[in-house]
């Protein structure tokens, strides 16, 4: 068991329209020197969020009390950039469960769905109604279901489904990870090991 | 039935396949650094788990590393603390460990391949995103997050769906002061930060084949920056050239396998590709970036791009532009730079040095620019020495030092500050990339040492 199980999650949702959000947004470098997962979420967006002299900037979504919730919205291409899982920690840690995007860098998104944040695409068409929902009401409910893959405005009603692949569908449900399932086949990982020239 | 050069590489190192889910997928090689592995070996410790294969791990510090004085002990405490983790890590599970001051510590992506323990038809992969350098060999290596790190240390494996497959042609013949760097830099400007996500790349075409091994890194190492998880050249004599005779190249008999092995290793002619985009060498000139990243860069001779010739969103345009301080229709040429930062996995390596060289002999820094020149690893600073090159850049009024990633991403001492401008041969431009509000031009080494003499954005082909 590696993380919270994921089901149907029902939340406000914060919006962050910005295209090409890249990692060292979402963490700046300077602040990946922890030798354990913990307090990544201060520094979330950290110079988007604070002035050099560590005040709020007010003009930031997040230091915006009208918005809040589980669910961050962004615009497209999502997490670009580096590997660093400390991105999806910082997202977990501020108390994020999903993320959505039109459009997700491959590494960001894969670093999520393996610490049990949702990364959800939508259409660009949907992420347009999701914003605007946001914007027309911040106490805009938004529906997440894994169960069903899929993802609902509530107060429009307007629906989109999302893809995600079975197995890890199933691990996010149960809180299971890949080094569990990885840890049951160990015999045939090494019998391959056994066969390799270099 | 007809495979690429990454099928090939792929399907053979597939331990399971998972129905609608990731491929159970073997790594040959595994690089470790400070700053993502301490909490994958916590990891293992809360779950009690051990190292499977740590002969196939490789450890070598370079992150939050200092770039002077490195005999002394290192100030930050908590750079210092990373750095203890990995050694005592390493320690634990066995792992070789290059730390700071080990003649072999440096990037990991330099001294990887510079040791032998990189080779063509591997699978590679470390918790950085420019894993994709080892490509070059025909590898297919790729960045990984922290969750993977623990995988691969427990398991050798990691579950990855298999990428699409995307190639990328450039024929003829490059122009004068058209390098690597510009070959990537304009790749990434026609395909943008997100138009290879979900592919795996393999370049092709007679410009990469007459690359040099360093080029081809340079080339493989910015796949990320248009979003492919990584790029491969199918390898050659070029490759082999290379290899022999490195200290973990396999030797003799073993050595003659391998090579026979690693010929075959080239994609079928009738293979076929998810896309396919070829383009002429002719079009590529020396590239400088003007926005905040990687894809917004131009031929530097010519002007900032409007915003309604941009594709995508024209508020995060503006906002990219307004924090560099540009306007639409500006010329780079004659720009005022504060920086140059000669460097990283992606251009600190010999062949840059020599490039920087070639421009600043004879000439003198500019004197409101301040340079940081920083070696790839020990043995390119060696290299250094041996050629001449430190003379030659000493005499220019530069100083060089000690290997590190250095001012690439600036977790050092090595910052530009708030709203200054540094030419740098990094990789990202991205918003205090190299220090809080500091501003990134990525460029070549040759534009670079332009800029370092003049004090402003300078055609290099003005200078040869």
């Amino acid at each position: 068991m590696a993380y919270d199980k994921f089901n149907i999650l029902t939340s406000t949702a914060v919006p962050l329209p910005l295209e090409n959000v890249d990692t060292d947004q979402i963490i700046p470098a300077r602040f990946l020197k922890a030798t354990e997962r913990k307090g990544f979420g201060d520094n979330l967006f950290r110079d988007w969020r604070y002035n050099s002299d560590n005040t709020p900037k007010e003009n930031f979504v997040l230091n915006n009390p009208v918005y809040s919730g589980k669910i961050l919205v962004g615009g497209k291409n999502f997490g670009s950039g580096s590997s660093r899982e400390h991105a999806a920690w910082a997202v977990y840690d501020y108390g994020f469960r999903c993320v959505v995007s039109s459009f997700f860098a491959d590494i960001f998104k894969n670093n999520c769905l393996n610490i049990g944040v949702l990364p959800v695409q939508v259409s660009p068409e949907f992420s347009e109604k999701i914003f605007n929902a946001i914007y027309e009401d911040a106490n805009t409910e938004i529906e997440v279901s894994l169960p069903e893959q899929t993802i609902t405005i509530k107060a429009t009603g307007d629906q989109e489904s999302f893809e995600i692949n079975s197995y890890k569908k199933e691990n996010m449900l149960n809180g299971f990870d890949d080094i569990d399932y990885l840890q049951n086949i160990k015999g045939d990982i090494e019998t391959f090991a056994n066969g390799l020239m270099l | 039935m007809s495979k690429s050069l990454f099928d090939k590489v792929w399907d053979s190192h597939v331990v399971r396949k998972i129905e609608d889910g990731p491929d159970v997928f073997f790594i040959d090689r595994h690089f470790i650094h400070e700053v993502t592995s301490p909490v994958a070996f916590l990891g293992l410790k809360n779950r009690g788990l051990s190292v499977l294969y740590p002969e196939r791990t490789f450890a070598t510090a370079d992150h939050n590393t200092p770039t002077i004085n490195q005999h002394l002990p290192v100030e930050d405490p908590l750079s210092a603390n990373q750095l203890k983790a990995l050694e005592d890590n390493s320690n634990e599970y066995g792992i070789s460990h290059w730390g700071l001051g080990h003649k072999k510590n440096g990037i990991v992506h330099v001294v990887g391949p510079e040791n032998g323990i990189t080779f063509p038809g591997a699978t590679i992969v470390c918790g950085d995103s420019h894993t994709s350098t080892h490509g070059a060999f025909g590898a297919i290596a790729f960045g990984i997050g922290t969750s993977e790190v623990e995988m691969v240390l427990s398991t050798q494996c990691i579950m990855q769906p298999k990428p699409k497959k995307m190639r990328i042609n450039v024929n003829g013949q490059l122009g004068k002061g058209v390098t690597p760097k510009d070959v990537a830099l304009y790749i990434i400007s026609k395909l943008t930060t997100s138009g290879a996500t979900g592919y795996f790349v393999e370049y092709a075409g007679d410009v990469f084949e007459n690359m040099t091994m360093e080029g081809r890194m340079t080339v493989c190492n910015l796949s990320i920056e248009m979003g492919a998880r990584g790029g491969m050249i199918a390898p050659d004599e070029t490759t082999f050239e290379y290899l022999k005779d490195k200290p973990l190249s396999p030797k003799g008999e073993d050595w003659d396998k391998a090579v026979a092995y690693w010929k075959t290793l080239k994609t079928d002619n009738d293979a076929t590709f998810d896309k396919e985009l070829t383009f002429p060498a002719s079009d590529i000139e020396p590239m400088i970036t003007y926005g905040t990243n990687p894809g917004m860069g131009i031929g530097i001779s010519n002007n900032i791009p409007n915003a309604d010739a941009i594709e995508g969103g024209v508020a995060t345009y503006k906002k990219s532009l307004d924090y560099m301080g540009y306007e639409e229709n500006d010329s780079m040429i004659g720009k005022k730079i504060d920086y140059v930062f000669l460097g990283s996995c992606t251009n600190g390596r010999i062949e840059d040095f020599r490039a920087f060289a070639s421009i600043v002999k004879g000439k003198q820094k500019a004197d409101h620019v301040t340079a940081w020149l920083v070696p790839g690893s020990h043995e390119v600073e060696d290299k250094i020495k041996e050629e001449g090159i430190l003379d030659v850049i000493t005499e220019a009024g530069f100083v060089l030092r000690q290997p590190g990633c250095s001012a690439c991403l600036a977790m050092n001492d090595d910052k530009v500050p708030a709203g200054k401008y540094a030419v740098s041969t990094s990789n990202r431009n991205f918003e205090g990339r190299q220090g809080p509000g500091s501003r990134t031009l990525l460029a070549s080494p040759l534009v670079a040492a332009a800029a370092a003499v003049t004090g402003v954005v300078t055609d290099p082909r003005d200078l040869i």
